[in-house]
């Protein structure tokens, strides 16, 4: 961390839960476990806005709710446009005296899909007007809500219900879309990646992009069981292996100075992660090695450590 | 006291949203709506109006912000045109559903292809099940009572519902004409300054909004809908009223012109009932028996009260700026049709489709069709395009 952290361990957090239990995530689901610490972190005074997706679905079956927060959800692609009139709604009232003065976070909770494909426009428009929100895109790189289909996050070689392995095809041609750094070139005051194998570091992360003024954008990395074609008992674990890795490397954007907030000083060959998961299980030496060297060159250019 | 002045009909819209003290506009910018958002952001500058504007990067987000605002308790403002308010549509339906009272102005604009600015009504008839209020004004008095009257009946707790005020791009939004205002007090009187809002959007007391509805309760909440716009009607009425004791301008759900002794009457919306007078006074000077009606509420719909005042005319004019296409004439004809259907003596409906793009419908026009029908000519299918050149 760069400076001082809010939570030193998980103790720190506090007891009371705000994404209750009862909710209808498949077990192991790497979303829930990180909404569950991200939602501590915020606090319960907040207006959480989520787009349509697997968290809206299994955490609001009518007449249930998972959420002790005022939660809205209106559509799939735009989150980030709700939560701009919601911020600017409670500035407007709080200065007009209709609403007591005091700092309310809005927070938007979104899922890869409805942030950098379908919500991709709604965030860029918030990012360039400047609202006091914090985004947090919880990317588990495909749309698994409608039954594991390939999006912009989906990561090169991956088998997804729409980027079919086959004979003349293997899985997803193209490269993962780098939406931490798309949302970084906005020239936001702050810009995070996060995993919930890394706890602390994400809850952190998720304070300081509430407390923080202006717009603030957290991306998580968060594993899907039926999704990654992995056991449930292995998300976290394949989770931490991203970041070890350096497919996933943990990091803040503070008014645009990077700082590394995981270091891997020994960084871990790429297939150690991809072998754990049915979605890549198809992938000859050759394409892993082919995902290892640009891994390489990214780990590079942010600092991280050789490969071991 | 009310005072005199004369305003484009955007601008008279304007006026009248800052009248009403809106909390937060959000708008993208669309020919021909841009005069109303353009004033509001003059009014915001200046210190004249205080409120949040929001410069959104489209009509979908300018419709989710809305949307947000208003959960929070908001009184919002939005205006668009055409393609924008195609852009918008899914929002549409989510504003109604859940609820919020929001206001818009729609600057009538036909829908691409060819790209065409100029006005028809076909945006709002591609939206108009979309749960929203919607009302048609003509004129600059007219578009800017219903925008006041729009935020009265949209937050009354009997109603909470969206309402759209439309009116037609250029023919009237860029025209500029004398209209009454009222003054700040008046409006206060009528509007409160500030929304009332039962349910929102906060942390004292944490609510689900949107969650998803499965099978067991969706019929349910889609027939509360139903029930709220069908019993809008009451409310919309009451609201007329009292605006007219403030005003001296009483408003109806449609207004007959001429209609008592025709036999024949012209039905339409907007602004080119202006013209259609024209064309039943000259009419009337060659002692033809024909009439018009200007009908000013589309949705809710008002069956009843339009089968009572028109069930002695031998016939009915219906011109729809708008059509289903594959489908059985305008949208206000397929209703006019719907509203008789049971009664054993009825007039004959026919319609009409014109002004489509843009294209003016002329004085003689409107005086072709009503003599057409008064002939009796027969017209096939019953419905017809007024204006197509072979």
């Amino acid at each position: 961390m760069s400076e001082e952290k809010y939570f030193k361990t998980l103790k720190d957090l506090p007891k009371e839960e705000l994404f209750v239990q009862g909710h209808r995530a498949c077990s192991g689901c790497g979303e829930a476990i990180a909404v569950r610490h991200i939602m501590k972190a915020i606090g319960p005074n907040c207006i959480v806005i989520s787009p349509t997706g697997c968290l809206e679905v299994v955490s609001s079956p009518y007449p249930y709710t998972s959420w002790a927060v005022p939660w809205y959800h209106v559509a799939f692609e735009n989150a980030a446009s709700v939560a701009s009139g919601v911020e600017a709604a409670l500035k407007v009232l709080m200065r007009k005296g209709v609403l007591e003065k005091k700092k309310i976070h809005v927070v938007a909770i979104a899922g890869d899909g409805g942030t950098v494909d379908i919500g991709f426009q709604a965030l860029s428009g918030a990012l360039e007007r400047g609202h006091g929100f914090a985004y947090i895109c919880l990317d588990n790189e495909a749309y698994m809500n409608t039954g594991i289909q390939r999006s912009g996050a989906t990561p090169y070689g991956a088998w997804t219900t729409t980027s079919a392995v086959g004979k003349a095809i293997r899985g997803k041609v193209q490269w993962k879309k780098n939406m931490p750094a798309i949302v970084a070139s906005h020239g936001i005051p702050y810009v995070a990646t996060a995993c919930p194998a890394y706890p602390v570091d994400l809850v952190n992360k998720v304070k300081r992009a509430v407390e923080i003024e202006g717009p603030a954008y957290v991306h998580v990395l968060t594993p899907c069981v039926p999704g990654w074609r992995i056991p449930s008992n292995i998300s976290i674990k394949v989770a931490r292996l991203a970041v070890q890795t350096g497919i996933f490397p943990l990091y803040e954007i503070k008014d645009g100075k990077l700082t590394l907030t995981v270091k891997v000083p020994k960084r871990k060959h790429v297939k150690e992660y991809l072998k754990l998961q049915g979605r890549f299980a198809h992938l000859t030496d050759e394409e892993i090695e082919k995902i290892q060297e640009r891994v390489d060159r990214e780990s590079e250019s942010l600092g991280l450590g050789p490969r071991a | 006291m009310a005072k005199r002045i004369a305003l484009e009909c955007s601008h008279a819209i304007s006026l009248a949203v800052k009248l009403a003290n809106v909390d937060v506009i959000a708008a993208y910018p669309i020919t021909p709506q841009t005069h109303i958002v353009e004033r509001l952001s003059e009014y915001v500058a200046d210190g004249e109006l205080d409120a949040e504007y929001i410069n959104v990067e489209s009509e979908h987000s300018a419709m989710s912000a809305c949307i947000g605002a208003s959960a929070v308790g908001a009184r919002c403002f939005t205006a668009t045109a055409g393609q924008g308010l195609a852009l918008m549509h899914e929002m549409l339906f989510i504003a109604a559903g859940n609820r919020l009272p929001i206001v818009m102005a729609v600057a009538n604009r036909c829908l691409s292809p060819n790209l065409s600015i100029w006005g028809d009504q076909s945006d709002m008839m591609a939206s108009k099940d979309c749960g929203w209020i919607q009302m048609y004004g003509e004129n600059a008095q007219e578009v800017f009572d219903l925008t006041l009257q729009a935020f009265r009946i949209a937050e009354d707790e009997r109603v909470l519902l969206p309402v759209a005020v439309n009116f037609d791009g250029f023919y009237v939004t860029h025209v500029i004409e004398s209209l009454t205002v009222l003054e700040q007090e008046e409006v206060n009187r009528f509007l409160p300054p500030r929304r009332k809002a039962k349910y929102t959007l906060h942390p004292d007391n944490p609510t689900t909004w949107g969650p998803i509805g499965l099978p067991d309760i969706q019929t349910e909440l889609k027939y509360q809908l139903e029930k709220a716009i069908q019993n809008s009607k009451k409310v919309i009425k009451e609201v007329w009223r009292e605006y007219g004791e403030i005003s001296g301008r009483y408003y109806d759900v449609f207004e007959p012109y001429r209609l008592e002794d025709a036999e024949v009457a012209i039905l339409m919306m907007g602004g080119h009932c202006g013209t259609a007078r024209i064309a039943v006074d000259r009419l009337r000077e060659k002692g033809l028996k024909v009439g018009l009606i200007k009908l000013r509420l589309f949705r809710p719909f008002p069956f009843e009260e339009l089968v009572e005042a028109t069930k002695h005319l031998k016939a009915l004019a219906v011109v729809d700026k708008a059509f289903s296409p594959g489908g059985f004439g305008g949208p206000i004809f397929s209703e006019v049709r719907s509203a008789f259907y049971d009664l054993d003596v009825k007039p004959r409906i026919v319609g009409f489709i014109a002004g489509l793009g843009g294209r003016d419908i002329r004085v003689d026009e409107f005086m072709g069709l009503a003599e057409k029908v008064l002939r009796g000519e027969k017209i096939e299918k019953n419905y017809v395009f007024l204006q197509v050149r072979e």
